[in-house]
Parts: structure tokens; sequence; C-alpha cells
């Protein structure tokens, strides 16, 4: 109590020269004011992404409503008789799921399946997918987001009953079949392997391109060059090249890697002939990955200037002082001391040439391709060209893969991203330690 | 105040020293110093940091450079092993003699002189490596093709950081106090067998106790080495040199050399009145 009013006191004292106002209470309204506008600006960030995380969520999971051709009942009633009740196609023998195949599809289909490779002697469960996927022919008719599936489920389920041997079923669209499909017309069986495996290899040679580089250039910029006009024009029009829309780096690895240097990333140059499935001109996996290691470049190159930057210079002094040459000291204090900055930015950078989609449609990725990429000299397209497509599509299946697929972007970003992290980790504790 | 504590230093030792200038004099005259400035100036950029400096330091002797901040007295440290090169605005005119050879002679590599003439600075700044690299690491880049662990220990005990350290050679540097950690970067001065070990500061960031054993132990490398020691500290001075220059400046702030002699002259009887300003601490 006492306290209090010696405070107080001495808070209403007026300053003897009058310089002073003692409104200790509008600076605090003041800072207050600024506090719950910083709030605001945290909670709108938080309340957009968790918005864009449950509206891809509630796009990759859900109910469908699947509609057959012919049930697999009939057939199993039809082609095994004597079967107990209840069995299922899955439990036929292949002689039967052989005479269903034959006897359902046209000759022609059955002719070509046959020259691929005899249908009689494929296994049971090989001539089982044909027949699910030919004969059965389950089509989608509906879906539903999650949303919906969880509380308008009497609504959906008295929607299905109304469809000719419809079925409903839960169906999360991140599922193994879209990891191991490639590419398909029928959302039924389309995957991402393909892309996944273009995205991986394209930025495994962006990475092993653009960190040598880039390191390499801000060693130099940061050690080496003078503080002349030309270092700093260079240093300039690095700093605002990172502040270039991605297209332009498209149109540049366009004209470029795809167009001058078609014999060279077309492999054609290698001794490949081309012409093959996955080789014939420069739109290739190399070409993209260059593109990318451009774009990312004067992000690596700034950062990793940085992280150069904020070794101490004590730590130089102390090398120069022991008689070490400038590359000694480089070598042995700044790029260990600097390392973990320099993978962050690495990092950084290349999470965002993931997500690139701009360059690579300029490039030319395929939009429709099965056939895996092979080596650099591929034909190739990448998860976010994948997802573009897939989104544009009017079929409504085809947006739902498009959100199973963008989280599948997100899970691979963010394990690379946290593997790049724990070696970064790793590697700072090992120095320090 | 100074003063006080250098007239009672015990009688022998000031004795032997002043016997000693005589005779280092008299060496210097044919020709032995451990090195020699010669009317050195040193700009950064317009501005001219040391003026007209002449400076004649005797070997296995400490050599202590004293004045108010920023009158050049650690430009002029640095000049002597070119650490002043990685300022890219450092310009220096003038010789400073080295073996009978200018450092700064065209033909003379700076990474060269910085084996020969080692440097400790004001900063303990030991390297973020273990205790036994810290030490070694000076030694290999220079090619040194010997036994490594003898080259340790012996450094280390040279530093009289041995005992404290042999069992954790593997620990990081910085896991070292202050005052082990300075000890560990003179240690690794001397792994890399310089002639002269520059000094800038050493103790500025110190305890007086760690401060006191790397007094002590500068008096012991002084029979090996050739030391100069910059320090704002005037006791530290008095104590530890056995000669002292006196740096100062006017408006113009570049620093020029006002006394440079034996460390007893200079704070019992000095020739110029500045310097007796300084060390009697009315200024600076």
């Amino acid at each position: 109590m006492n306290a209090i009013e010696t405070q107080m006191d001495f808070r209403q004292k007026p300053d003897p020269a009058g310089d002073f106002e003692y409104d200790l209470n509008a600076r605090k309204r003041n800072a207050s004011v600024w506090q719950i506008i910083f709030l605001a600006a945290t909670v709108i960030c938080v309340v957009l992404l968790m918005t864009l995380l449950i509206k891809i969520v509630n796009d990759a999971f859900g109910y469908v409503a699947m509609q057959n051709k012919i049930q697999p009942a009939e057939l199993v009633e039809k082609y095994a008789p004597d079967a107990a009740p209840g069995t299922t196609l899955p439990e036929l023998p292949q002689e039967a799921l052989t005479a269903i195949f034959k006897d359902n599809v046209s000759a022609g289909l059955y002719r070509r399946y046959d020259r691929e490779k005899k249908v009689e002697e494929r296994t049971q469960a090989e001539v089982l997918a044909l027949v699910e996927e030919r004969v059965v022919e389950p089509k989608i008719v509906a879906t539903w987001g999650l949303l919906d599936s969880i509380f308008n489920r009497g609504a959906i389920e008295a929607q299905v009953a109304e469809i000719p041997n419809g079925t409903l079923e839960f169906r999360s669209w991140v599922n193994a079949n879209l990891l191991t499909n490639p590419q398909s017309p029928n959302p039924e069986s389309a995957g991402v392997r393909t892309a996944i495996l273009g995205s991986l290899l394209m930025i495994l040679i962006t990475i092993l391109v653009a960190f040598p580089i880039g390191v390499g250039a801000a060693i130099y910029l940061e050690e080496y060059a003078k503080d002349n006009r030309l270092n700093r024009l260079i240093q300039t029009n690095i700093n605002n090249l990172a502040g270039v829309p991605s297209i332009i780096y498209g149109m540049l690895g366009l004209a470029v890697f795809v167009r001058v240097l078609e014999p060279i990333t077309s492999g054609v140059a290698f001794g490949l002939t081309g012409g093959g499935e996955t080789s014939q001109n420069g739109r290739t996996i190399l070409s993209a990955a260059l593109t990318l290691a451009l774009l990312v470049l004067p992000v690596i190159i700034i950062n990793s200037q940085e992280a150069i930057r904020a070794v101490p210079r004590s730590l130089r002094q102390a090398s120069f002082g022991l008689g070490a040459t400038r590359w000694q000291t480089v070598w042995s204090h700044v790029l260990p001391n600097a390392m973990p900055g320099i993978l962050t930015g690495t990092i950084l950078a290349v999470s965002r040439a993931i997500g690139e989609t701009a360059p690579l449609v300029v490039i030319g990725a395929s939009t429709f391709i099965t056939v895996d990429p092979n080596g650099p000299f591929s034909k190739f397209t990448a998860l976010p060209v994948q997802i573009y497509q897939w989104a544009s599509r009017p079929q409504a299946e085809f947006r739902n893969l498009a959100a199973a697929a963008i989280v599948v972007l997100l899970v691979m970003l963010l394990t690379l991203n946290a593997a790049a992290i724990i070696m970064r980790n790793r590697y700072s504790q090992r120095r320090v330690a | 105040m100074s003063t006080f504590e250098l007239s009672a230093q015990p009688r022998e030792q000031t004795m032997m020293r002043e016997t000693e200038a005589v005779a280092a004099v008299a060496a210097g005259a044919a020709g032995t110093f451990a090195i020699e400035a010669t009317d050195v100036n040193i700009f950064y950029g317009q501005f001219r940091a040391v003026k007209d400096v002449s400076l004649q330091i005797q070997k296995n002797k400490i050599t202590a450079l004293i004045g108010p901040s920023g009158c050049g007295k650690s430009t002029m440290l640095r000049a002597f092993n070119r650490m002043n090169d990685l300022v890219s605005t450092a310009r220096i005119a003038g010789e400073v003699l080295f073996h009978g050879r200018n450092l700064y002679a065209r033909e003379v590599d700076p990474v060269e002189v910085r084996r020969k003439i080692g440097m400790v600075f004001q900063k303990p700044n030991p390297f973020p490596k273990s205790i036994y690299e810290n030490v070694l690491w000076g030694a290999k880049i220079n090619g040194f093709k010997g036994k490594a662990d003898d080259l340790v220990e012996q450094s280390l005990r040279q530093a009289a950081l041995w005992d404290e350290v042999k069992d954790k050679l593997k620990q990081s540097g910085l896991s070292l106090s202050g005052g082990q950690q300075q000890r560990l970067c003179i240690a690794r001065t001397i792994a890399t067998r310089p002639e002269i070990i520059l000094m800038d500061e050493p103790c500025s960031a110190l305890d007086p106790i760690a401060t006191l054993k790397i007094e002590d132990l500068m008096r012991e490398l002084v029979e090996k080495y050739t030391i100069i020691i910059v320090t704002h500290n005037m006791q530290q001075a008095a104590r530890v040199s056995d000669y002292t220059a006196f740096f100062n400046m006017e408006q113009d702030r570049a620093g020029y050399l006002v006394e440079y002699d034996d460390t007893k002259k200079i704070f019992t009887n000095p020739k110029d009145q500045r310097t007796e300003d300084y060390v009697t601490g009315r200024f600076g």
C-alpha cells in the first residue's frame, strides 16, 4: 500500500522545469495498440494458412460414389456357379478370370493384351487386375470433400442409393497407387510417380550445379574481389536478379538451354541418338535443372555472402596472423564457420525451386508423360506442373488428385527440408563441440 | 602513481635492466636489432594514422607501445607483420627492416612475414576447434613435418598451459576460460616458431589474475622471443616491459613517437613533458 502511494507520488510530482510530461498511460496505450495490430497480423497469417491446409485436406480425402459396368457378384455367379455364396472376384482361380476376361472384352482388345503377354500365362493377380480394369470398369460418378463426408453423410448416402449399381466408399486420394502409378487419363489409376522422379532428379542436378557455383561466387565476392566499380556493379546485379520473376528465367532457359545449347541439353553431343521415348530435343530435365539453378543462384550467392560476412573478423585475423594464405584461411575457418548459414540459404532457395512451375512450363515440361525419366536427358514432368495440369482439368476427380498431389509435394518438401536442417545442425554441433 | 610502483620494484632488477639496455644499444649499433622501423607513415585512405615513426626494437626484450586511444600504436604494431595489408585502404610509406630486408619490399610475401612475426590479439580468438588442433593448425599450414604431439606439448608447456589442459586436448578451445584462451593463442603463435611476437592489448579482456599469469608468461617467453606489446595499462607496461615507446597525437590525429627509452626512464624521469603528463595520469 505504502509502496504504491510512494509510486503515485513520484508519478504525479511535476517536473520542476516542466520539460517532461509524465503521461505513462498514453505511452502504454500507444504500445498496446501496436501490439494488437501485430497480433492481428499474426492471426491473419495463421488463419490464411489454416484455410489453405483445410482446403487441401478437404479435397484430398472424402467419399466417392463408384459405379461398376458389371457387378462383380454377377460375374462370380455366372462363371463360378459352384462357388460358395459370398465368394468375391479375387478368390476365383486364374482360369475363371481368364474366361471372364475373354468373354467380356472385344476380340480386338483381347488380342492386343494377348500379344503383349499370353493371357493364359499371366498370373491370377495380373488377370484379376485386367478384369477389374476392363470388365468391371469401376467409374467414379461423384466425389465429396472431407467436410461434406463427415457432416452430410446421410444426404450423400441417399444420393448414391439412386445410382444404379452405385457403391459408396471412403477414399484417401493420397494412397499407394498415387505414388506408384504413372500419369494416366483415368483418374482411378493416375499417379505422380513420373512427376516425383522428375522433380527429384531435377532438383538434384539443380543443387549440384547451383551450390558450388553460388558458394564459389560468394567466396570470390566477399574474400577476393576488390571494392571497385565493376565489382559493385556485379553485386548490384546479383541483388536485383534475386527479385526477377521466375517466368523470365523460364524465357532465358528456353532461349539458352533449350534452343542454343540443344546439342548439349538433348544429349546429342554425348552420343545419345535421340528419337527414343525419353530424349529428342532440348526440353529435358537437364535444361529445366539448369534453369532452376539460374533461378536460385542469386539467392544462394546472397545468403552465402551474408554467412561469410558473419564469420568474426577476429577468426580471420588469427588465421592470417599465423601465416596462413587467404585460401587456407577461407578453407579452414571461413567456410566451416559460414557453412550452417550457407546451408540455410541453400535450403530456402532449393525449397523455392522445388515448387517452381512457371519456368518449367515455359521450358516445355511435358504435361502428359507416362515414362519414368531415365537420366538428365529425359523429357520430364515435375510435381508442380502435374498439379497445375490436373487442377486445370474440368473433371472433379482431377481436382481431388491435384489436392492429393499437393499433399505429396508438401510432404516431399518438408522431408527434404527436415533432412537438410538435421544435416546442418549435426554439422554445426560437431564444429562447436 | 606508476612511478611509485616502479620504485617499489627490486633494486637489482632495475639495475640489471639498465646494464642490459646499454648492452642492447651497443648490439643495435652493430645492426642486430630484432626489427627496425624507419620513417614509417601509415595512411587509411586520406587519413594519416602514423606519422614519421622510427623505432628500433631490441632482441629478446619486451618493448611496450603506450599512448592515448587512437594514437596509432596498434596500427604501428600491425605494421611490423603486415597485418595492415588486410585493410584494403591501408597504405604504408617508409621501411621496416627485418634481418636486413625491408618487409615492404616488392618481393616479400606477407604470409612468410607473419609466420616469422606472430601476433596475439586483444580478444582471445581461439579457433572453434579442439585445443590440440588450435595449436597445431598454424604449424601444419606452414608445412610442419615433425612430430605433432611433441610440438603441441612443447608449445603448451611454453605457454604455461600444459598442466591445465593436458587431459582435455580434444575439447574445444572455446571451452577454456578467457585467460586460458589467451594463453592458448600464445601457444598457437609459438608453435609456428616465430622470432617476434606482437601482442595487441593481450590482457584488456582478462581479469587481474589472468593478466598476471600472462605477464609472468611474457617474462619467460622473452628469453627466446622478442616481444612487442601495445597496452593501455601503464602499470602493465611498467611491470613487464624493458623498453617503452610513448605515442601521442595532435589535432590532426596522426600518431607520432614522442619518446622511446628504457622503461624505467620513461616512468621515472622522462625527457619530454608530454610523456610525464601521460604516465602520471594527467591526460589520456
